[in-house]
């Protein structure tokens, strides 16, 4: 061996030093048969750490649906979950979490969360054609989370716009368990024709394998062990584990990779994400159950005497891994030629089931490549749990020791300026939502995005959702309700909830409160997506979002939903015309649970997630499809955040509307207007469908309410006057720069 | 008639343009390799939008230097009609076809949203189906897109009629708070003194598909159509 920290072989300190445990330690000594050298133990150290072994999660996650009639690849078979939306195409889709590079350098942090998702999904042939994300973060009013916001959004936007692929949805929340650990969830989804997916496989002996892209640098090395670890004030000294984007190779790979697919020349292909080198080789040559010889030297590197190790881990971005039929070499070196990419032949397919790595000649590292990965050798725990101190203080919460406030106008205006509610197009706008003129959402506002497949009678919905306050506070029906308002939010723009990925967002699986959340999550998820048939088709871990100071965040599994529509049936949220009807479809609670009313308003910070009735919400779902099917509606949009006060002014904002309603005196008023009580959906109808509504409702065992009418600019409840639309909408559209 | 869209790398508006020539207008569009020198015979060669080159160094400052700029250049200075959208406009101005320049917007952010648009001549090839007083809806999605030209150039511009949209409010007033970016005079569009090269910021392409919801600058493409019909 030649290099420094080689000359000795590593002690159960360094392993440790690499995060992993003592018994892992010995494992790795039994496998090989000897003690690990440096560069080995850096590779079991990465491929066992927990964001690419799953150890702490994947007894539970298999627990999850993952069949389904439209499923073309499950959960864990390919990069990303694949459903067939017929007419001969499918739809490739996964989130993924960025937040601890985030967390550290949001700019660049952020825009290879973006990088990194596009690539899981055209390494798999697929064309990117929408993206959303899904952030939080600390209290809006600290200067370090105005940092973060303001990087992270230009970080997504600078990669994304220059990639050229839509941002057409996405959320952000303020919360201050994120005030050290916010969340950087990006979203990306593909179409390709069926058959036409590239697998990441390797195979047949004497094949080459191929590095294309960017050339290789120092770094993100051992970042996939920084995101399995607290982040501490010593995670600035990991800067380097931080990766560096260029949204400009990445445009390049894209197309480059697109059609080398198309000469019929590859094998396999699997994009370098976490881990590097070593995870493509060993994932890909696992998979097709055959070994690989690497000659680490002939990786195009960016810089002089990297280290064997450095090679292997560098996460650096804008890479593909391709293994290459023997014989056409040429279809695929003159593709990257004519896009001026890196294309060089880094070694072979090889006999047996073991990854050789050679620099200058000399054997560095000999390992086999089933027990690094997922599904192999990688370890397994099952990790103790217990039920944390909190849950009971949130069960004790009584709606009778709040008060309901005398001035209700002075809770509207709170909410319609809180950061959670009010307008995000400070955000959005800063993202190209409109590329690829795919984008039907953009001129008629829906619940979820439509994304046009052009050519057909077809587009598909994609929508994400948490409130990470409802998981908290009953991780079973916090995490439950997601699932449900994803399907809703697709519902209710036309579409049929088809599948979904996640992305769980979580503290140290090892404090067993913190584990108690993940599994209860996993549970609540595995009830919802049964019922509406979204079954879970890959996505995500990411555990240690936490600090030492500060603990664990709210626990944030991230649902991303997949949903298909005629686009006939199309159906956007804003009311249409003054006249029209307002009606309630859903039940109304006396129900304040959770709310960011309770929340903001009341401050209270404990309660019990909202009132939720699953089967219920099956009902109102399968009702609202039926409205649409039949025309008998003018607009629907769901009851969430901010309670149905809010939902109206989303409503009647984009026409300039208003409404006149008013309340059911059955019901507390702060809990009618405020609360956030599951499964309703405010529609409004044209006067001469009414009846027909109504005949039809009736037929239906969901309850329904003659809310009001659409009017002209003014907003009135209960013969109130809550001022005008212009006014409010001045509130909701400004709210989040002015706090900025 | 044919039309050539010219791809250079990191162009990622060009099967946007292509989309509404071919599939919706149902037109002869053929793709232009940035390091061929070879227009095939285009009546109108188009620059599309999105990050050439990345726009590392300055929006479109190097995609000025593709082999296929030289045949632009050429064709143009012939009397060739060349549009240019968004990077293909800032493009145009770095290649020197257009007077002026593009800046950063004024608030140092990327912008995408509808814009509003109202036509400053319709003695313009992509203008000329364009109503009096027509007020048009249409995206914006660029970091540098605040025009810029220097005192002696806006006279000039505005006496030859060279201005070809300036941004407005819904309601067709050009107003401080209805320009987007900072451009000087609001303006969004111009074409240059032989009246045969066109670039604007704002993407046509993205409001001329009924799909969407707003073909409100689908009139854009079909003046532009009209007018090669009448200049081949």
């Amino acid at each position: 061996m030649t290099t420094a920290p080689e000359t000795t072989l590593p002690t159960y300190e360094t392993a440790k030093k690499l995060g992993l445990l003592p018994e892992e330690f010995q494992r790795i000594k039994e496998i090989l048969g000897r003690d690990p050298n440096f560069t080995e133990l850096s590779i079991f150290s990465v491929m066992w750490s927990e964001h690419c072994s799953y150890k702490n999660s994947i007894t539970w996650l298999k627990t999850l649906p993952k069949k389904g009639p439209h499923i073309l690849a499950e959960a864990g078979e390919e990069n990303a979950g694949l459903v067939d939306i017929g007419g001969g195409l499918a739809c490739c889709f996964k989130i993924e979490s960025h937040n601890h590079p985030s967390a550290l350098e949001p700019y660049q942090g952020a825009a290879t969360g973006v990088g990194g998702i596009n690539r899981d999904i055209f390494t798999m042939g697929a064309r990117p054609i929408a993206q959303l994300n899904s952030l939080r973060f600390g209290n809006i009013n600290s200067e370090k989370t105005k940092w973060l916001l303001k990087g992270v959004v230009k970080g997504i936007g600078d990669y994304g716009n220059a990639f050229g692929i839509p941002t057409v949805g996405g959320e952000v929340f303020f919360d201050e368990c994120f005030n050290i650990n916010p969340l950087v969830n990006a979203m990306s989804a593909g179409i390709v024709e069926v058959g036409k997916t590239v697998s990441a496989t390797s195979y047949g002996v004497g094949n080459p394998v191929y590095i294309v892209g960017s050339a290789t640098g120092k770094d993100g090395i051992h970042g996939a062990t920084f995101a399995s670890e607290d982040i501490s004030a010593a995670s600035t000294d990991k800067l380097p584990s931080v990766q560096v984007g260029d949204p400009f190779q990445e445009k390049l790979l894209l197309e480059a990779t697109l059609e080398v697919i198309a000469t019929g020349a590859v094998i396999g292909m699997q994009d370098m994400g976490a881990a590097g080198i070593i995870c493509s080789n060993s994932e890909m040559s696992a998979k097709g159950k055959h070994g690989m010889r690497i000659d680490l030297d002939k990786v195009p590197t960016r810089q002089a005497n990297m280290q064997p190790f450095e090679i292997l881990l560098s996460e650096s971005q804008e890479r593909m891994l391709i293994i290459v039929e023997k014989g056409k070499e040429k279809l695929v070196e003159d593709v990257f030629d004519k896009w001026d990419l890196n294309c060089a032949i880094i070694g072979e397919v090889i006999e047996g089931d073991h990854l050789h790595y050679f620099m200058h000649g000399e054997m560095v590292a000999d390992v086999p490549a089933d027990v690094l990965v997922l599904g192999g050798g990688a370890p397994i725990y099952e990790r103790e749990y217990k039920e944390p101190a909190y849950i009971a203080i949130n069960k004790a919460f009584d709606i009778d020791s709040i008060k309901i406030p005398k001035d209700l106008k002075a809770v509207a205006k709170h909410l319609t300026t809180h950061p959670n509610i009010a307008s995000k197009h400070w955000v959005y706008d800063q993202y190209d939502s409109m590329v690829g003129t795919v984008n039907m959402s953009t001129n008629n506002p829906s619940d979820a995005a439509i994304v046009n497949i052009k050519g057909t009678d077809k587009a598909i919905a994609l929508t994400v959702d948490c409130n990470s306050r409802y998981v908290y506070a009953d991780p079973e029906t916090g995490t439950a309700i997601a699932v449900a308002e994803a399907a809703r939010n697709i519902v209710c723009a036309g579409g049929e909830p088809c599948a979904i990925t996640n992305c769980l967002n979580f503290g140290n699986p090892y404090n067993p409160e913190v584990y108690w959340q993940f599994v209860h999550a996993i549970k609540g998820m595995g009830t919802a997506c049964r019922i509406f048939l979204t079954p879970v088709t890959g996505g995500n871990v990411s555990f240690y979002n936490q600090s030492t100071d500060e603990g664990p965040v709210y626990p944030t599994p991230t649902i991303g939903m997949l949903g298909l529509l005629d686009k006939e049936n199309r159906m956007s949220l804003h009311f249409k015309q003054a006249g029209d009807l307002i009606f309630l479809i859903g039940e109304s609670k006396d129900d304040i649970a959770s709310s960011e009313y309770l929340f903001s308003f009341h401050n209270i910070k404990h309660s019990p997630a909202p009132y939720f009735d699953i089967n219920k919400e099956l009902e109102v779902q399968q009702v609202v499809k039926e409205l649409i099917k039949e025309k008998l509606i003018a607009s629907a949009h769901d009851v969430s955040d901010g309670g149905l006060y809010i939902t109206l002014l989303e409503s009647a904002m984009p026409n300039n509307l208003g409404f006149d309603i008013d309340t059911d005196e059955d019901f507390r008023k702060d809990a009618f207007l405020f609360g956030e009580a599951q499964s309703r959906v405010v529609v409004s109808i044209n006067p001469e469908n009414v009846d027909a509504f109504v005949d039809y409702l009736s037929s239906t065992n969901i309850e329904f309410t003659n809310l009001g009418i659409v009017s002209d600019t003014l907003l009135f409840i209960d013969g109130e006057s809550f001022g005008n639309i212009a006014a409010a909408k001045d509130l909701y559209d400004n709210a989040l720069e002015r706090l900025l | 008639m044919k039309f050539g869209v010219v791809i250079f790398p990191g162009s990622n508006c060009d099967q946007d343009m292509i989309y509404v020539l071919k599939d919706l207008m149902e037109l002869d569009v053929v793709e232009l390799w940035h390091k061929d020198h070879d227009l095939q015979n285009c009546d109108m060669i188009i620059l599309p939008g999105g990050f050439s080159f990345g726009d590392y160094l300055r929006s479109g400052a190097i995609a000025r230097f593709s082999p296929i700029m030289e045949n632009v250049i050429e064709f143009a200075n012939k009397g060739g009609l060349v549009f240019g959208v968004c990077n293909g406009f800032q493009v145009l101005c770095e290649a020197g076809l257009l007077p002026g320049a593009l800046l950063h917007n004024t608030n140092h952010k990327f912008i995408c949203k509808n814009v509003h648009i109202k036509a400053q001549t319709y003695d313009a090839l992509v203008t000329s189906m364009i109503e009096h007083n027509q007020v048009i809806k249409v995206p914006i999605a660029h970091g540098e897109g605040s025009y810029y030209a220097d005192e002696a150039t806006l006279k000039k511009l505005n006496e030859n009629k060279q201005v070809l949209f300036r941004y407005c409010d819904a309601d067709g007033n050009i107003t401080p708070e209805s320009n987007p970016n900072g451009a000087i005079e609001n303006i969004a569009g111009v074409c240059n003194e032989g009246r045969n090269v066109f670039g604007m910021m704002p993407h046509p392409e993205r409001a001329s598909d009924a799909e969407l919801g707003n073909t409100s600058a689908k009139v854009i493409l079909d003046s532009m159509l009209n007018a090669v019909l009448k200049f081949i």
